[in-house]
């Protein structure tokens, strides 16, 4: 997100140059005025529990309780100030920081969360399990939103990323069934993944086919594909073709044990640990190294990276391919680790979420993880509130993760901007 | 202005020719001024030649005979396969060099029993001679009507991935109007048309609000806006108000006689919505072809900047063309909910807004095109049920079927290598590469 103001096209719209835009300020406000009167003044009067370690773990740490009433209060104002510190550094004709509407986001949804659980007939939750169960379901979000992170750094949209994800999982079962190894499924998945990249590469660097387009084909390709041999093959042959088996769980001893973040980061399958990695590389390549700066000026300013002797169209091929590869890794943890076997569209539009997930992060593989982890919080938090038993219906909490992306794509990500080429075929001058 | 005509019918090679020189220095003076929004589908319009014209002169104009030969092809495809999982193609695959004339014959077979099942379940068969044609359109109304909706907006340059919420939205409201109120006859028909087309309409102004003020991407947002629109139904169908009395099931009460839709031909599904069908495809082509909104949107869908220094309001277009691409595809919801199924269910738009997108594309985008496109992806639907019933080929064929005949039109040039046909007249582009050259040299050309 370096430099915006080279290409004639950047800028933000119709906004004076001295000021900047008022939608974070605004939006922030708007928000914390919600906590405050709906999560505070009129928030349920029960103490919510909140569990940090379970029994069996090696240290205890006492419950957090909180009073519904007086915390929503408090957070609604700690979140009033920081919308107030924003609309001050608005006035004075500065942008927020960065870090404020993260922080911000981080504190709204502790008090939506206090508020939901104050409010339940069972006002009682695992913050480790709900914790640790975001990030089992953030895992292909992350891998999928990755895969469209290099995707547009390089200039190509990914709306088949949903394709991948399903292209992966179904690859990986298949193999994982027929070897009897998920480690070679894994990695067919990822070879799968590509398969689909490369339709896309292909379609839309060679034969300067619209990219939405081939994406939004390529996406109802693969269910269909997968749907028609999953009825074909899987369905009669349940044994030969769809008993992948799981990735084991490799615990790091010691640091598995620490509370919260212990199982978190230190008790995942190879997966899980690849997903890390992949975040890390992905972010160090592209920030840190003279390819992700060819790579970002491709999708920045193709023209001005072709005279500098880049092969603008290989360079957006093998990215878009290695991105497949990623989210096809992705779309293997459905069958190998959340379940162990492939059912019809089992990424059901996880796909979807992961594009929402990366435009969110603002087009960073820091920014995609951690909007990945919120959207997987959401899911997670969906199937807790059916269990505890809370006023607000799940159908609302399901909806959350689309309607914070249609809101980041208008408000709060409004003044940040895709690659500048992302969607155009370059065509060699 | 050449960019007038861009999105224009057919147009002879001569034209096409000057009209992207001259679209092209239109680009070029519009490089310091392109529009600055954060969208990447308008920003297409940055690069001379290729963007928004060669997308709309792909979907547009691409030649008939291309888009028969890719019926073609995808039909090839899926035909093998459906092999590739036949029984006893494998078993002669094994003594292939033997007796290669079995394994032939099992292959012909495997290919072609499931298709003339489904050609059996959607056009014309023994027992029931051509009654499953009225079946066919049937399931073709709703998409016809979405992939108008579609179609409307890829005209205005805008990607509407949201014909599946704006379905079903429309359907909600339709049929809660249906069975919750009881009018006279006649006259609830109309409220329940009218209230589902404000539902579709508005789920569709939401995007061109969006766009328009924010620069928000319409296909993030309509994405967005069709989960919003699944989760919002599936609430209400868990809500005593939609559910029949007594009854805990996702399913409404039936829609009162007066508020459906009447039936065309007795003994069969076929309904009025049918017509109306017929009626928007001529409504949108009068739109875009002889009105002077639809001129505006053809022009916003071109270049919006040159569109905006000839003076359209690009903001007012961008708001009224998907709150009509939201009407037309409310008209959808409205035949699904009025017409064929008669109550509200979780499934009430299926995949039509998806299938609908295909069917814009295989249409060219145009309203007759994608009213015979429509058609023929309704002949797809209705006749893989009873392919899958006669030969257990799963249905999931006719997705693949249908996008590849859409991968295939969407890049002509892949067809025309396959078939080794080579245009004689336009610009000699034999190959994607001497076609580049071409509409490179027409833009150095044009541009100095």
């Amino acid at each position: 997100m370096s430099a915006t103001t080279t290409a004639p096209k950047s800028g933000s719209t119709a906004l004076p140059a001295f000021r900047p835009s008022m939608k974070v300020p605004l939006s922030l406000g708007i928000l914390a005025l919600i906590a405050l009167v709906f999560f505070g003044f009129l928030g349920p009067d029960q103490t919510a529990e909140m569990k940090i370690s379970d029994a069996g773990d090696a240290v205890a740490v006492p419950a957090l309780m909180i009073p519904g009433q007086v915390g929503g209060i408090v957070l609604g104002i700690l979140l009033l100030a920081m919308a107030a510190y924003s609309i001050y550094l608005w006035t004075q004709g500065e942008r927020s920081p960065k870090w404020l509407p993260i922080a911000f986001a981080v504190v709204f949804v502790f008090a939506l969360l206090v508020w939901i659980v104050a409010g339940a007939r069972q006002p009682s939750i695992s913050l480790a399990g709900l914790v640790a169960g975001s990030v089992t379901l953030a895992v292909p979000l992350v891998f999928g939103s990755l895969s469209g992170v290099l995707c547009e750094r390089v200039g190509v949209v990914n709306i088949a990323i949903e394709g991948q994800l399903l292209g992966g999982a179904f690859t990986a079962a298949l193999v994982a069934t027929m070897t009897g190894s998920p480690y070679i499924g894994l990695i067919a998945a990822a070879a799968a993944g590509a398969a689909v990249s490369m339709v896309l590469a292909v379609f839309s660097i060679k034969y300067l086919v619209n990219q939405i387009i081939v994406g939004v084909v390529l996406n109802v390709l693969v269910s269909g594909l997968t749907g028609f041999l999953y009825g074909t093959l899987m369905v009669p042959n349940k044994e030969q073709f769809n008993t992948p088996g799981r990735l084991d769980i490799l615990p790091i001893p010691l640091l598995s044990d620490i509370p919260i973040i212990g199982p978190i980061l230190f008790e995942q399958s190879i997966a899980g640990y690849l997903m890390y990695i992949a975040v890390a590389v992905v972010w160090f390549g592209l920030f840190k190294t003279r390819w992700g700066l060819r790579v970002r000026a491709v999708g920045e300013h193709p023209q001005a990276a072709d005279t500098l002797g880049i092969n603008v169209n290989a360079t957006r091929f093998w990215n878009v391919t290695l991105g497949g590869a990623i989210a096809g890794i992705g779309g293997a943890v459905f069958t190998l680790v959340t379940i162990d076997s492939f059912t019809k569209d089992i990424s059901g539009g996880r796909g979807f979420i992961a594009l929402a997930a990366l435009i969110f992060g603002r087009w960073n593989p820091i920014g995609a993880f951690l909007a990945s982890l919120l959207f997987g919080f959401a899911y997670n938090l969906q199937s807790i509130l059916g269990i505890i038993g809370t006023p607000v219906p799940s159908q609302f909490m399901a909806m959350l993760p689309y309607l914070v992306t249609i809101f980041a794509v208008a408000g709060l990500v409004g003044k940040s901007r895709p690659p500048a080429a992302s969607g155009i075929p370059y065509v060699k001058g | 202005m050449t960019t007038k005509d861009e999105s224009g019918k057919d147009q002879t090679p001569e034209e096409s020719t000057s009209e992207v020189r001259a679209a092209d220095v239109a680009l070029d003076t519009a490089g310091g001024t392109l529009e600055p929004s954060i969208v990447p589908v308008s920003s297409q319009s940055g690069d001379p030649g290729h963007q928004q014209g060669g997308l709309m002169r792909r979907i547009v104009m691409g030649n008939g005979f291309v888009s028969i030969l890719a019926v073609v092809v995808a039909l090839f495809l899926g035909g093998l396969l459906i092999a590739s999982t036949d029984a006893q193609v494998a078993k002669t695959a094994g003594y292939l060099f033997a007796r290669p004339t079995d394994f032939l014959s099992a292959l012909w077979t495997a290919m072609t029993e499931s298709y003339v099942a489904l050609f059996q379940g959607a056009v014309f068969n023994p027992r029931e001679g051509f009654k499953p044609v009225l079946e066919t359109m049937t399931v073709a109304t709703p998409l016809i009507c979405a992939g108008l909706g579609v179609a409307l907006a890829f005209r205005a340059g805008l990607f509407n991935i949201g014909a599946q919420g704006q379905i079903i939205i429309s359907a909600t409201l339709a049929a809660y109007v249906g069975f919750a109120w009881h009018l006279p006859f006649g006259l609830h028909l109309l409220v329940v048309i009218v209230m589902g087309v404000l539902g579709g309409a508005l789920w569709g102004a939401i995007v061109g609000i969006l766009k328009a003020r924010t620069g928000a991407h319409e296909v993030i947002v309509t994405i967005m806006l069709n989960y919003v629109a699944l989760f919002l139904l599936d609430f209400l169908l868990n809500t005593a108000a939609f559910r029949r009395p007594g009854d805990n099931s996702p399913i409404s009460p039936r829609l009162d006689e007066s508020a459906t839709y009447p039936v065309l031909i007795p003994g069969s599904r076929l309904h009025v919505g049918f017509l109306v069908a017929i009626a928007l495809t001529y409504g949108v082509w009068w739109l875009l072809n002889r009105s002077t909104i639809g001129f505006e949107f053809r022009a916003v869908g071109a270049n919006p900047v040159a569109a905006r220094t000839a003076g359209v309001k690009v903001s007012r277009a961008t708001i009224l063309v998907m709150a009509m691409a939201g009407a037309l595809a409310a008209f959808g919801g409205i035949a699904q909910v009025a017409g064929t199924e008669k109550v509200l269910t979780g499934g009430v738009a299926a995949q039509i807004g998806f299938d609908a997108i295909t069917v814009a594309l295989l249409g060219r985008s145009t309203p007759w095109g994608t009213f015979f496109a429509g058609l023929l992806f309704g002949a797809f639907r209705a006749g893989a049920v009873q392919m899958q019933i006669q030969t257990g080929t799963p249905i999931d064929i006719v997705l693949v079927v249908q996008s590849l005949i859409v991968l295939f039109i969407a890049a002509p040039p892949l067809i025309r290598s396959i078939f080794r046909l080579e245009p004689k007249k336009k610009n000699k582009n034999k190959t994607p590469k001497a076609a580049r050259k071409a509409a490179l040299a027409n833009a150095t050309g044009g541009a100095k």
